[in-house]
């Protein structure tokens, strides 16, 4: 399973990295969601799968027994992911004031402050 | 529970929410928005004088031990900078006051401003890696609306840049975390820091090496440094003077701040490798942002590139790696900091007056305004070097580590780009103040705003000619700081307790 899902960590962060050199804005755009979508699941990966293990205390028990799956890392995502969400609402509009006022998605042609 | 540990996180917060509430009333936000500056300068100061007394300060919220809590921690070199934070915070503010137009005051730009300022003091007393991750995103994503706000079409280029890279830098930061609590199963600093050190994780010191590496590059792409600083000049000049001037002074910082704690706490295993790369990065960010400099032909594009250059002694001193050195780069930030920031607000009052960003368009501004000529110089020749300013004692320890260390070439070079630095600073004086003005420009009569526009950028003026005068007292502190920073066993036991 972790074969499996580093070959999927890869191909989303070499995606994303295509789309970011790409010309178009959106596209970048894209590029940038895809590569946040390979970091949640890296960090998912990197710590361990655990399956069917609940990190809860058993009935007559008072302390956890493994196999357990390590809460922290989805925690960690999930703070990631509701990060990732906000910025990518901010950078659509941003995108798309970007657009009216420069009149092109074309990142070559963003190139009057540079000069 | 150290209440001054949290006071620079909760009032800038609790000011944006206020200033959020009075948005129909400008007069009322401002009002908020100067007390809350205020209180914050206030709170950073009590909090540099009980850290300077009582050593490392360490503050569990909500009460959950170190390891498995939220942890805030203050060293002299973390309170230093919530203090300057708060200096260049409460100048800009004043500045701001007159200089930002009534639209960008309407949408927001008092809110913005104190919750970039939380960002910006949320990192620096974090004591935890993830949580230096979300107050990176609490400051970038304020800094992102402040670079778009007014919606010029320069401001939107600018945007774009400073934000697709700064995401790219965060995804980055995020993947080294992830690998990084695969291998030790915590992401405190000081309890990685410790893992680390009495356990050295033998079995894969390449794959901490990598993670070492991937910290550096998305720091590195914050800090601005050599290879990576292509969005710094592309967009700090586009948003208005006092905008620039906060993020001159303060975003890179906080780049630089994480690089200097990383590599002095956590990464610590292959100081062979790691931290002469940091060298070489160094040498080759002084020269580029210098040279880079030479070329321009805006006042604020030069600023910009200059500020890529200092960047470059700051992570000197990290790469030498003695306590002199991390004395030295803490001197830089603080008097980097104070002068940068002083230079954009003046970069802001030239561009009203004369009307125009463009060097050759500007000139006679030395006759006009004597004070402000002289004002300009004091950070300029501050940041060259000039003996009795603050400058001066910071390079000075920086050659003298360098020395120390027999890092002969890079203190040629060092010394080199100050000679340069001297070179893009005549240019400013020369062409924005000592050549006659061309016949069109400083016409403009704008002498009731430009009084008060003076007063922030005296008292930055001042700060740098205090730093310089006081120089030995300053030092000793800042000698302080870098013993702490060389010594991580100190910062390890105020965190976790009686465990060594």
């Amino acid at each position: 399973m972790e074969i499996i899902l580093a070959f999927v960590i890869g191909g989303l962060f070499a995606a994303g990295i295509y789309m970011l050199l790409r010309r178009s804005l959106l596209k970048l755009l894209i590029g940038l969601s895809l590569m946040s979508h390979g970091t949640n699941l890296l960090i998912f990966t990197v710590a361990r799968l655990t399956r069917g293990g609940a990190p809860v205390i058993a009935m007559n028990k008072s302390v956890l027994e493994p196999p357990f799956a390590d809460p922290m890392p989805q925690a960690l995502i999930l703070t990631a992911i509701v990060i990732s969400f906000g910025v990518t609402a901010f950078a659509l509009a941003l995108a798309f004031r970007t657009y009216r006022s420069v009149g092109t998605d074309d990142l070559d042609q963003m190139q009057s402050t540079d000069a | 529970m150290n209440v001054l540990l949290l006071l620079p996180i909760i009032i800038p917060l609790f000011t944006g929410i206020l200033t959020l509430f009075s948005r129909y009333s400008l007069r009322t936000q401002r009002l908020v928005s100067l007390i809350g500056i205020g209180a914050l300068l206030g709170s950073s100061i009590a909090l540099v004088f009980d850290v300077h007394q009582n050593g490392i300060q360490a503050a569990q919220m909500g009460s959950w031990p170190a390891p498995y809590g939220i942890t805030l921690v203050a060293d002299l070199f973390g309170a230093v900078m919530v203090l300057l934070a708060g200096i260049v915070g409460m100048a800009v503010a004043v500045y701001s006051l007159v200089s930002i137009d009534r639209q960008r005051e309407q949408f927001g730009y008092h809110p913005l401003y104190h919750f970039l300022l939380m960002g910006v003091c949320g990192a620096f007393l974090t004591g935890d890696l993830f949580n230096l991750y979300v107050w990176f995103e609490v400051m970038l994503m304020a800094s992102f609306v402040f670079m778009a706000l007014g919606g010029e079409r320069g401001q939107m280029e600018g945007a774009i840049k400073y934000v697709a890279l700064n995401l790219v830098s965060s995804a980055m930061f995020l993947s080294a975390l992830g690998l990084l609590y695969g291998m030790a199963g915590t992401l405190n600093m000081a309890d990685l820091a410790q893992k680390f050190s009495v356990n050295p994780p033998t079995q894969s010191p390449g794959l901490v090496t990598a993670v070492a590496m991937l910290f550096m590059v998305a720091f590195g792409i914050k800090a601005a440094v050599f290879p990576l600083f292509f969005w710094l000049p592309a967009s700090y000049h586009t948003p208005p003077a006092a905008v620039s001037a906060l993020f001159a002074g303060l975003l890179t910082k906080v780049g630089v701040y994480a690089l200097i704690r990383v590599f002095t706490l956590i990464f610590l295993q292959d100081i062979g490798y790691t931290h002469s790369l940091l060298l070489v990065i160094a040498a080759l960010t002084m020269i580029s942002g210098v040279l880079g400099a030479a070329a321009q032909k805006e006042f604020r594009r030069v600023l910009s590139f200059l500020i890529i250059s200092h960047i470059g002694y700051m992570i000197m001193g990290l790469g030498l790696f003695t306590p002199l050195a991390l004395a030295g780069s803490v001197f830089y930030t603080a008097h980097h900091i104070i002068a940068k920031t002083n230079l954009f607000l003046v970069s802001g009052l030239v561009e009203q007056l004369g009307g125009t960003p463009y060097l050759r368009k500007l000139g006679g501004l030395y006759r006009a305004q004597p004070i402000l000529a002289l004002l300009f110089l004091i950070p300029a020749m501050s940041l060259v070097g000039i003996p009795p300013l603050s400058g001066f004692f910071a390079k000075l320890s920086l050659v003298q580590a360098g020395l120390e260390t027999g890092q002969y070439i890079l203190v040629a070079i060092a010394l080199g780009v100050s000679i340069l630095t001297l070179f893009s600073m005549l240019k400013l004086w020369t062409d924005a103040f000592w050549k006659p003005a061309p016949e069109l420009a400083a016409t403009k009569e704008r002498g009731m705003n430009t009084r008060i526009l003076l007063y922030p950028i005296a008292f930055l003026a001042a700060i740098t000619v205090l730093i310089g005068l006081g120089a030995g007292p300053m030092f000793r502190f800042a000698l302080q700081a870098g013993e702490q920073l060389m010594n991580p066993s100190i910062y390890i036991q105020a965190v976790l307790g009686g465990i060594p």
